[in-house]
């Protein structure tokens, strides 16, 4: 079954990383990285640049409408995502659980509903 | 229809309910679809069987039904299921004599740390016992329509986010056995005295707590928690007086159920076997010094405070302290417990009706002027009528002059 995991962190806590913190941070990830690999359950990761970046559109109603910035505003945001692909809930969780995202932030779990 | 039937029928239903959904659910997580397929055979059962008899084996006839009319739903949802595999079951269904009882997965799946666990105890409810929404809803003080709503989701969760009936490994296995175990005691402990009429679930989760102890004999705190539900329901018929709540040293040991007794202490004894204390054994060992007033005639108070002690020292709570101070003061002082109450964080206990019903009866001989507000303060709190009118009753019998 396949898990995307939704990395979301509140930007002010990463204001204060120091650049040493951010070697460590892309260590942790690395090595999360090849854990998944090696277990075989790794389809996909990315990071994404800074939410001020964000672009939103819509074209509801029929009408395009380009909004600068993310379609809301909450205090932790979308930094990433992993796609893996394990049997089960419990094992999803497993995984989650040793991401670097869930010690900083929060790592949502969702389900793929494409059969 | 033969009314034997019937009756028979409905023994088979609520014996079996839980056994046959966990079988029928297991293989897509599907509960909600499994739930649909066995209302359907029990109905099925209830037409053919005053007709042709009751069959060797109820459970496998209604296994096999129920599995027909999975497969012809599924005929006319071609595109949900690959019919192939349901052909694999009634290959499967077919040679059955025996039902496995599955029934621990499917509570693991229902008390799901991925579930929040508000709803752990009314999943279980529904899945294992066949409990309707309604009556849960009565049960946990809900609105019939929002409990069926988070019913629904937390199946359509189970069933979409991969939620399996695999049974976890050894490592695992504790942790989540805790949460069925904690989920059973929920639903023990919903302010039974809100309905002394019955509506409350005390014996469904007697039902659930002894079928844990049942399906997990290894596991002590099963043990243990069947135990202390055993205990507290052994005294079931002497809690209340004219709808005023009896204190436990106070009762008549002659309305308690000596044989419920004699098997709580039975199971707690198994439990302690194994040497791993827990929360539920420490809670009913407490349970078993009171109930031995029974047979020695006197309450071992020092007992009691020290298995406090024990519960304290390892799972520490608000309510557990507050026992612990009430017995010290039976077992030597008042001013002994009133100290311990006064060790306690004045934020987390200004609005505890334990802490406040408890003060009150420790200063009630000594300082009764002082007894009278802590006994309002309680009164204020309560929402149970049996345990509000024994303490205004309590409070009217002060000594103030």
């Amino acid at each position: 079954m396949r898990y995307t995991f939704l990395l979301y962190t509140d930007p002010a806590d990463l204001a204060h990383m120091t650049p040493e913190d951010w070697v460590g941070e892309k260590e942790a990830y690395g090595t999360y990285i090849d854990a998944l690999k090696d277990a075989g359950v790794f389809l996909d990761t990315d990071r994404l640049a800074a939410i001020h970046t964000a672009t939103t559109l819509s074209e509801r109603g029929g009408e395009l409408r380009v909004q600068d910035g993310p379609f809301a505003d909450t205090k932790e945001t979308l930094g990433g995502f992993f796609v893996v692909d394990v049997p089960d809930l419990d094992t999803a969780m497993a995984w989650a659980q040793k991401c670097p995202a869930a010690r900083r932030g929060k790592v949502e779990i969702r389900a793929s509903a494409m059969v | 229809m033969k009314g034997s039937t019937k009756a028979r029928a409905e023994e088979v239903a609520r014996a079996s309910y839980g056994r046959l959904l966990a079988i029928l659910a297991s293989h897509d997580h599907d509960i909600a679809a499994a739930e649909d397929a066995l209302a359907e055979a029990f109905a099925k059962a209830l037409e053919h069987w005053p007709l042709r008899g009751i069959p060797n084996n109820p459970e496998g006839w209604l296994i096999t039904a129920a599995r027909r009319g999975r497969i012809d739903a599924a005929r006319k949802h071609a595109r949900t299921k690959p019919l192939e595999q349901h052909a694999d079951y009634m290959a499967r269904s077919d040679q059955h004599d025996e039902i496995p009882d599955e029934r621990l997965s499917l509570m693991l799946v229902c008390a799901h740390p991925a579930l929040s666990s508000a709803i752990h105890a009314p999943l279980m409810l529904q899945c294992v016992l066949g409990l309707s929404s309604e009556r849960i809803a009565l049960a946990f003080q809900t609105r019939p329509s929002t409990m069926a709503q988070r019913l629904v989701r937390a199946k359509s969760k189970i069933r979409d986010a991969g939620i399996t009936f695999e049974r976890p490994d050894r490592d695992a296995l504790p942790d989540r056995i805790s949460t069925v175990l904690e989920a059973t005691y929920a639903a023990y402990s919903i302010d039974w005295m809100l309905f002394p009429d019955g509506r409350d679930l005390s014996r469904e989760a007697l039902f659930l707590a002894d079928l844990v102890a049942h399906l997990s004999p290894e596991t002590p705190e099963a043990l243990g928690l069947s135990a202390l539900i055993s205990f507290l329901s052994a005294r079931q018929d002497a809690r209340l007086k004219d709808g005023m709540l009896v204190p436990l040293d106070e009762q008549n040991i002659g309305l308690w159920d000596h044989r419920m007794i004699d098997h709580a202490n039975r199971i707690l004894a198994n439990a302690s076997v194994a040497r791993q204390l827990g929360r539920f054994q420490l809670e009913a060992s407490i349970q078993a010094v009171h109930a031995a007033r029974a047979t020695t005639g006197t309450t071992d108070w020092e007992a009691v405070a020290q298995l406090y002690t024990g519960l304290n020292a390892l799972f520490p709570t608000l309510g557990s302290r507050i026992g612990q101070a009430a017995a010290i003061a039976q077992a030597r002082c008042a001013k002994d417990g009133l100290a311990l109450l006064d060790q306690l964080p004045t934020r987390q206990v200004a609005n505890f009706q334990p802490y406040w019903a408890t003060r009150a009866q420790l200063l009630r001989d000594d300082a009764p002027q002082q007894a009278k507000p802590c006994y309002d303060k309680a009164i204020a709190l309560c929402t149970e009528p049996p345990l509000r009118r024994w303490l205004e009753a309590q409070a009217a019998t002060l000594k103030l002059h």
